[in-house]
């Protein structure tokens, strides 16, 4: 069933094994020969500068670019909750199997098995290697390392630096990475974007680069291409994402013959702090660890929900048996901490039946009364031999605590929105923050262009239709410094009679003309609509058809619409300034250019995917109590898109085999 | 709320720049200070005007991307916050509100507010990391950290890299993000073996790079949006005269 | 590494502060010396101890030393605090429109460059007057003399401005007396602090005294490494008290007390 064009290279054996004897038999390059070879790193994040920095250690000539001023600003920096790894630290029963099998369940069964399960084999060395850099993780008291829980797993095996882990790591990555820079091994451009893949004999041998400043294009040769370049949740204008977050590096490969694996697949996050008005820019997370002691409600009668509303009834005033919490009726195991799909179409449920909090009506509460009071306060009390505190000592006893863990996060949500959420509880609503699709990678992590890999969140292949919370910093970084650096040995071990290829080759000026073609085509529609108002009816368009919930005749309308907006863009749109200058107008043109034809394609893949999975819900496709309905005999597969045309796709499958998962309905009851 | 921005506008690093006065009406309170500049940035591409040219990108407070000057202090008038974080309800209807780039010789602008900040990345590289190879870590429960050491770690290792410090400092010092970067690997186990060379080279290079030289004025730590104590710049003292005593 | 020699630690940036620092506390420990030795001015005895004090401080081959190491060191201190400021103003070539400095340190801080110039100028004049002046100027001789069995004294007699001597002081006795010539700084200090401009003069350097200790008693400490949270209230009351109030007030009392018992 799997398509003729896609080999996932996935090595013999059995799951546990299958790592460590590919690692030890993979084709290793004589380090004379390294220094030969010269490898290409776009983007700085967790995978990227992990990549780079390794690779350079093993003796590669290594160039990075990232579109912002520093390496060190990529948006892994904003990852707030923490890392997974099966250390088993605990003691609660943790293994690479469990953390295996929860991804994948997780995935809502559409991972790749064998990645999934390398994943997991090598996540501890991660928090070693981590350890070693100086990242300051949380410890215990005795100077062990502390763990907390995350949503849809039962054992504690998440690291953390407070509520910036991302943060740490990433700045742990780029200290790796600036050694590198520092001994000259790498060179790195910041402030600058790639525009195109150079491809000669089928084979990916360079990028051209726009150096954001002068506006110059470059060319720059490299025996592999590495894509780290992230997710593209900023299809849909607001989400978590930082603002320049982009699929353009991707969808450039992707338009030069790498396909897309899985675009339909996002993750909209439940914890993200509501949408305040028409001028909102981004929407901010608060991070899923809130949830360890947040209990999420709605009120249970409609007209409270309306006094809330109009700013007539205080939230605290509810009683408590006029609240529903909702997580914890509909899924008593797990309650409040069931994985993000669940907790986001569990409120877009409750508002969309009338029983949202805010203006809008599109939020719920996370209230933090109960635990601050009877769980740290009553703790505290009892500690420091209070009997029968009040209520007011338990409180304060309780925010200390509070302070402690979630302070960060606290202070965020009181300074975006106004509101002491000590005292209140705190609103929130789902907001775009992952997307699982990307790139098709094979085992390798190489995509169908020879010699180019994507990594991290740009490549599809860990997390199937769902991520599980603190496993993304867990992948960018595995594929960086444990995966990449033996399988690009595979490839590069043959290339190391391939010389430095000049960039004056024709290949070279070809692609550079295209992207300069492209660029002046930009800067001539000299319309009269900026770039954000094309961009912001694309989100509208996507968040609406394309997001928590989808059905068949919304995608088809989505199509057209995206269509007809494409046009109106490539007819209407203005850029201010200069081609060949600092100009971040037309930066933004060209990534909104791109979203405008992926918006298109995930729709497509989404309209395709008769079941509803993971981050994909097809509101056809559920069953009676409203969970997700899969189907396994139809769809267990991964969608890989092949551009043929202008706009023009054909989809080819990958089957997913599950050998040493039982494939089951996921359940968080 | 309507308000009056004094906005500093230069074409780039070697045209000499200037002040340019516009008015935003039908701010909400609800917006953030960015978002306001999106608005008249808007605006201005409407008119057929160039729009500002700052830089920004994850606008929560952490990529240290974001980089106002605002009314005489970086980020604006609160304290712990950066510029992205900077809501409009901190700010009255019919203000004025001067908007100025980082300045410092070692930032020069590369247009209107954003500048090149690309001398901290020099001092990253000149020593702020722990050699150590990927795969040859021990295991991470193997090395012992006191929870005050890791904590205050944490705390230095809070810094974003935003150059709010040079920005405040009267003698544009980056006393406070060199000392961040030290302290952290400084009160670390694993930074111990670079420890004296890691000192000195961070801050040659950061002599080398223009900076000016702290005069303790404290500025630096109550603008810093992390905020990061001065103890850590009393803390790279004292790593730099030991590092130098013992060389 | 010969960069990284011991030497070169002095023109790094925080080799400058540490010399700030190590000459600035000198001059801190220096002025707790002299406030306590010019507390004598305050003693009614028509300046005989004052003015055995000042032959003790000249005279004394250790004080002598030390006092030429604290010349040189005021030196230093001057040239390099200036030189920190040139640079530091070279670090920012374009100011900023706007600036508010109050909102995130202290005046006292910002300002220790032209504090620290209206002291260099204010110690020229006070040596040039007292200093200069007692060694190689014409500064008259006083004598008195002092009842053995009392101690009190009985006389001070103004030797004339024609007097005088191969030394500072001479001391004889005879009978029941003890007579002491000696160069009488302390009139000098009187004369001159009848005068209302300069007792002004005198007073508002004080202040410049206390707003540059006020920073730079606690700043020396920082520069050297010393902060930590247990003792930073401690160097930050010295500071305050002792360096910032006591000291500058205890100074700018001595003018006004000659000004206003003329």
């Amino acid at each position: 069933m799997t398509s003729s064009k896609l080999d996932a290279h996935i090595p013999e054996g059995h799951m546990a094994e299958k790592w460590s004897k590919y690692r030890s038999t993979v084709h290793l390059v004589n380090p004379a020969n390294k220094r030969h070879l010269e490898v290409i790193v776009v983007g700085s994040g967790l995978a990227g500068a992990s990549a780079a920095a390794t690779l350079a250690e093993l003796g590669y000539k290594v160039k990075v670019f990232c579109f912002q001023d520093s390496a060190r600003r990529a948006h892994s920096i904003a990852a707030q909750g923490g890392i997974n790894a099966a250390k088993n630290y605990q003691n609660d029963g943790d293994s690479v199997y469990r953390l295996f099998y929860d991804t994948v369940k997780g995935g809502d069964y559409r991972s790749r098995e064998a990645n999934t399960h390398r994943l997991a084999e090598v996540s501890g060395n991660i928090i070693d290697q981590c350890v070693a850099q100086g990242v300051p993780f949380a410890r215990e008291y005795g100077g062990l390392l502390s763990n907390r829980s995350f949503g849809g797993v039962l054992v504690q095996r998440t690291f953390y630096a407070a509520g910036q882990t991302g943060q740490q790591l990433l700045l742990g990555a780029y200290s790796a990475l600036m050694r590198q820079v520092g001994t000259g091994a790498i060179k790195m451009y910041a402030r600058h974007e790639m525009l195109d893949i150079v491809n000669i004999d089928g084979k990916c041998r360079g990028i051209i680069a726009r150096n954001l400043i002068t506006g110059e294009l470059e060319r720059h040769f490299g025996h592999a291409v590495l894509l780290c370049s992230g997710g593209y949740g900023n299809v849909y204008y607001l989400s978590t994402n930082a603002m320049g977050s982009n699929v353009t590096a991707a969808w450039k490969a992707h338009k030069k013959g790498a396909f897309f694996g899985n675009p339909c697949y996002t993750q909209i996050h439940p914890t993200c702090i509501p949408v305040s008005g028409d001028h909102q820019s981004k929407l901010t997370l608060m991070s899923e660890s809130l949830r360890n002691d947040g209990r999420i409600w709605v009120p249970k009668k409609k007209e409270d929900a309306e006094a809330i509303r109009a700013g007539k009834l205080n939230p605290n005033d509810i009683k408590p048996d006029d609240r529903d919490y909702y997580l914890e009726r509909r899924y008593p195991a797990y309650g409040n901490l069931v994985p993000r799909d669940v907790a986001s179409r569990a409120a877009k449920e409750r508002c969309d039946a009338g029983f949202g909090v805010n203006a809008t009506g599109e939020a719920v509460f996370l209230d933090f009364a109960y635990n601050l009071r009877y769980k740290y306060g009553q703790m505290e009390a009892t500690k420091h031999g209070i009997e029968n505190p009040t209520e007011q000592q338990l409180f304060d006893l309780g925010k200390e605590v509070v302070k402690e863990k979630y302070g960060n996060l606290f202070d965020m949500y009181k300074q975006i929105t106004g509101v002491d959420p000590y005292h209140n509880p705190m609103m929130i609503y789902p907001a775009v923050h992952y997307t699982m699709g990307g790139l098709w990678v094979d085992y390798n992590l190489m995509t169908t262009v020879p010699g180019l890999y994507a990594l991290g969140e740009a490549n599809f292949s860990d997390h199937g239709a769902n991520r599980l919370g603190a496993s993304a910093l867990m992948q960018g970084l595995a594929d960086g410094y444990f995966v990449i650096p033996y399988t690009i040995g595979d490839y590069l071990s043959h290339e190391i009679g391939t010389k430095a290829i000049s960039t004056d080759h024709e290949a070279f000026v070809e692609a550079e003309n295209g992207v300069k073609e492209k660029l002046n085509k930009l800067m001539n529609v000299k319309g009269t609509k900026s770039v954000d108002h094309f961009h912001k009816k694309l989100g509208k368009i996507m968040w609406e058809k394309c997001g928590m919930a989808r059905n068949a005749s919304g995608l088809k309308e989505a199509i057209t619409e995206i269509q007809e907006l494409r046009k109106q863009f490539w007819a209407d749109v203005r850029i201010p300034g200069e081609q060949n200058e600092f100009n971040p107008e037309l930066e933004k043109a060209g990534r909104v250019a791109d979203f405008l034809e992926l918006g298109e394609l995930m729709c497509m893949d989404a309209l395709q995917r008769n079941e509803s999975c993971g981050g994909h819900f097809r509101e056809e496709y559920q069953t009676e109590e409203g969970e997700a309905k899969r189907d396994d005999e139809n769809f267990a597969f991964v969608s890989a898109w092949e551009r043929t045309g202008d706009n023009q796709w054909t989809m080819h499958k990958e089957e997913l085999k599950f050998e040493y998962i039982k494939i089951a309905q996921r359940s968080y009851k | 709320m309507n308000i009056t921005l004094k906005v500093w506008r230069q074409k780039n690093s070697k045209e000499r720049g200037r002040f340019e006065t516009y008015h935003v009406k039908d701010v909400s309170a609800d917006m953030s200070f960015l978002e306001m500049f999106d608005v008249l940035n808007e605006d201005l591409i409407t008119e057929g005007k160039e729009p500002i040219a700052f830089d920004h990108d994850c606008r929560e407070g952490i990529c240290g991307m974001c980089s106002m000057y605002i009314n005489g202090r970086p980020h604006g008038p609160l304290q712990g916050v950066t510029t992205c974080q900077l809501h409009m309800r901190s700010f009255k209807d019919g203000d004025t509100i001067v908007v100025e780039p980082w300045r410092a010789a070692a930032f020069p602008v590369i247009k209107d507010l954003a500048v090149d900040r690309s001398s901290f990345d020099r001092i990253m590289a000149a020593g702020g990391f722990v050699s150590v190879n990927t795969g040859n870590a021990q295991d991470a429960n193997s090395i012992l950290i006191p929870k005050t050491d890791a904590d205050l770690a944490f705390e230095s290792a809070a810094c974003i890299g935003c150059g709010a410090c040079v920005a405040a400092c009267k003698n544009s010092s980056a006393m406070l993000f060199v000392s961040a970067k030290v302290s952290q690997l400084a009160l670390l186990p694993q930074g111990q073996v670079e420890r004296h060379e890691r000192v000195i080279s961070m801050v040659n290079q950061m002599d080398e790079e223009g900076f000016g030289s702290c005069t303790n004025t404290g500025a630096c730590e109550a603008e810093c949006p992390k905020n990061i104590s001065v103890e850590n710049i009393a803390r790279l003292n004292r790593e730099y005269l030991s590092a130098k005593i013992a060389k | 590494m010969s960069s990284n020699n011991f030497l070169s630690l002095f023109s790094s940036s925080i080799g400058k502060k540490v010399i700030m620092a190590v000459t600035g506390l000198f001059i801190c420990l220096f002025l707790v010396v002299h406030v306590a030795g010019n507390f004598q001015l305050f003693k009614a005895d028509s300046g005989l101890a004052f003015n055995k004090y000042a032959v003790l401080m000249t005279t004394n081959p250790f004080i002598k030393t030390i006092s030429y190491i604290l010349y040189l060191t005021i030196i230093i201190h001057a040239i390099r605090g200036l030189m920190i400021e040139f640079e530091n103003r070279k670090a920012r070539p374009v100011r900023y429109a706007k600036y508010d400095g109050n909102a995130n340190s202290k005046w006292a801080s910002r300002n220790m460059g032209i504090l620290g110039t209206i002291l260099l100028v204010f110690i020229v004049v006070h040596m040039h007057d007292f200093w200069y002046n007692y060694k190689f100027g014409h500064t008259p001789y006083t004598l008195y003399k002092t009842e053995l069995a009392t101690g009190k004294m009985t006389e001070a007699k103004d030797m004339g401005p024609d007097f005088k001597m191969g030394s500072k002081m001479e001391e004889m006795l005879a009978g029941d007396y003890k007579y002491v010539i000696v160069k009488d700084l302390y009139k000098e200090v009187k004369e001159e602090f009848k005068q209302l401009w300069w007792v002004l003069f005198y007073v508002v350097c004080m202040g410049a005294v206390s707003f540059h200790l006020y920073h730079g008693f606690r700043s020396g400490f920082q520069s050297l490494g010393l902060n930590n949270r247990r003792y930073n209230n401690i160097f930050q009351s010295i500071g305050t008290w002792i360096f910032a109030i006591i000291i500058p007030a205890s100074f700018a009392a001595m003018p006004l007390y000659f000004y206003f018992n003329q």
